[in-house]
């Protein structure tokens, strides 16, 4: 069996255990399953690749050796973070994904222009490989940005960041891109054409800035799948230059998984792709809010604790909020208080809750709430009308009923939770200020609303206190 | 000058670059291109919602495929020593990525539990 064969197993018997890999994540049942079967997939796909480096007579191992030891150095304290910052670990790896395919392209390109190798560099190869370096560094700034967003990094802009003709001068920059890439294709040789493709490298890096400056951090979720794809398609370019359908496969699993997340995230807030990208959220806000006084309705904690105890079904809304304030141990202490009464608790998840696809489900799990108790927002919707309490924790626009009536309300239109359907409602708010889009919601001034003001973790901590009989009832 | 890519075409091997593993099939590739996205898309929508932030740290580290071409512009033997810094920079990017997004996915994976039965 020649080398080459050897290579060519290898790979094919990678890829079906990538695809094992996805198709085990439908359940939570066997996705761990789906864990080591990628790191098989991986580690055969490496394997391989090192069989056909050895055969045509590689150098530089203890280089390699190296660079591995200090990835794997740098990718250990990276995977123990706490959940709460998950999202961001995510984007810094997308980060980190897109850079290692934009220098695998830009090496290629000067290996080959060096080489003065005419037929390398034939125009699909090219084709492929400004899509290679165009996805992969604009997934490289545009992650890191979005990392530091979502870390709150001080010198960041948290709030969309806008500035006139901003979508024009991002269309004007993305056609002299594409004219470079043009120029590139017809004449991959000529003695401009590195510059071209040093500017196009520039010009990607822009990209990845200027394409997240104006998101703000309710749209993280979207732009984060959107970003995963990228990263994806970037490893299949890649494939295409190196002639490997290893790369293509597995880059192709990966940028139908991000396309699809930002598909169900974009349906979940009733936005297009386009619209997230080019929508800028955050000009609709700047509306002054003031104009008619509404009151907030306040509560006790302890009355709060009362009116839950005498539930049949309570439906916790868990939100952002509750990731910021690291709230959900004590929500599992109000859980199991509740559930010990005999009272049904379940959870109603937006899919944009948190600042990435799931990120409530994860934190939930990690405080133990059995997953079968964690409802999509179609499941449970249904139900509420039968709750008689919903406690919404540090959730806003999921559950504002503006998106269903208000037609001048920049969320209209989003699918909703139906929390204003409930016999009575319980919100826990930080401070008196509308949420982070700085839309107010009407259904903190309904009848049946009660708020409790203050931090998260503390109110829930409150109360579940006073559901386990201390101070009384 | 310019060459149309085409299956026919003889296309000399890049000297000692390690990358081309066989002949340049561009419609080999675009169909592979085109399966693999159709299988991904139907396995994807079947996973749980459960599940999203596990998967995409998941499909994180599968994405670290880039390895593999890393590791063929680092070790080529006859390359310029600053095509392997840079194969050796996506060496580090990728590795990072397949340790940390194996290992967190089986981290939070094995925090999902049914647990039928709540003390009552």
């Amino acid at each position: 069996m020649s080398a080459e064969t050897l290579v060519q197993l290898l790979y094919l018997v990678s890829t079906a255990l990538f695809i094992l890999s996805l198709k085990w994540m439908s359940d939570p049942e066997t996705a761990r399953k789906g864990v080591f079967s990628g790191v098989a997939a991986m580690t055969l796909a490496v394997a391989g690749t090192l069989a056909g480096v050895i055969a045509t007579g590689g150098t530089h191992y203890w280089w390699i050796l190296g660079a591995f030891a200090a990835g794997a150095a740098v990718g250990y304290p990276l995977a123990q973070v706490p959940l709460t910052a998950v999202p961001q670990r995510t984007a810094l790896s997308h980060a980190f994904g897109g850079l290692a395919a934009g220098l695998v392209g830009t090496a290629k390109y000067f290996l080959y222009f060096g080489q003065h190798n005419e037929a390398a560099l034939s125009p699909f190869i090219v084709i492929a490989l400004v899509a290679e370096i165009l996805l992969g560094f604009l997934t490289f700034t545009g992650s890191l940005l979005a990392a530091g967003k979502l870390q709150e990094v001080k010198w960041i802009p948290q709030r969309p960041v806008t500035y006139p003709m901003q979508n024009l001068s991002n269309l004007a920059l993305f056609g002299l891109a594409l004219g470079l890439g043009i120029a590139l294709v017809l004449h991959p040789l000529a003695p401009w054409a590195p510059w071209a493709f040093g500017g196009i490298i520039l010009l990607s890096l822009a990209f990845g800035v200027l394409l997240i400056i104006p998101i703000g951090g309710a749209d993280m979720p979207t732009v984060i799948s959107i970003l995963n794809a990228y990263a994806g398609l970037s490893a299949v370019a890649m494939g295409f230059v190196l002639n490997n359908k290893l790369l293509i496969t597995a880059g192709a699993l990966d940028g139908s998984s991000g396309l699809i997340l930002s598909v169900i995230m974009c349906r979940a807030m009733n936005r297009s792709f386009f619209n997230v990208l080019f929508g800028a959220f955050g000009q609709a806000q700047v509306k002054a809010v003031g104009g008619e006084e509404k009151t907030y309705k306040e509560d006790t904690i302890e009355s709060a604790a009362q009116v839950m105890e005498q539930a049949s079904l309570v439906v916790i809304v868990p939100g952002y909020g509750m990731a910021v304030a690291q709230a959900q141990h004590k929500v599992r202490e109000v859980y199991d208080l509740l559930k010990k009464r005999g009272v049904t608790v379940k959870f109603a998840i937006h899919p944009v809750a948190g600042r990435m696809p799931g990120h409530m489900n994860v934190l939930l799990a990690e405080a133990e709430i059995p997953y079968t108790d964690l409802m999509e927002m179609d499941e449970i919707n249904g139900d509420l009308p039968q709750a008689d309490v919903v406690l919404v924790i540090g959730a806003n626009d999921v559950v504002n009923p503006a998106a269903r009536t208000d037609k001048t309300s920049p969320i209209y239109g989003m699918p909703i939770i139906d929390a204003d359907k409930a016999k009575t409602i319980y919100a826990i708010k930080r401070s008196k200020a509308p949420g982070f889009a700085g839309i107010d919601n009407e259904l903190y001034f309904l009848d049946k609303t009660f708020m409790l003001f203050g931090d998260a973790k503390s109110v829930v901590g409150e109360l579940a206190r006073k559901l386990s009989g201390e101070g009384g009832h | 000058m310019i060459q149309t890519a085409h299956s026919e075409t003889p296309v000399p091997a890049p000297p000692a670059a390690g990358g081309g593993h066989g002949q340049l099939d561009v419609m080999g590739a675009v169909f592979v291109f085109m399966l693999a996205t159709f299988i991904g898309v139907m396995v994807i929508q079947r996973v749980s919602r459960l599940l999203h932030t596990p998967l995409m740290s998941l499909t994180n580290a599968i994405s670290a495929i880039a390895v593999v071409g890393a590791l063929i512009v680092s070790a080529g033997k006859d390359h310029p020593g600053y095509i392997t810094a840079l194969g050796l920079v996506a060496i580090f990017c990728s590795t990072t990525n397949i340790v940390s997004g194996f290992l967190i996915t089986d981290r939070m994976l094995k925090m999902f539990k049914k647990r039928e039965k709540v003390a009552e």
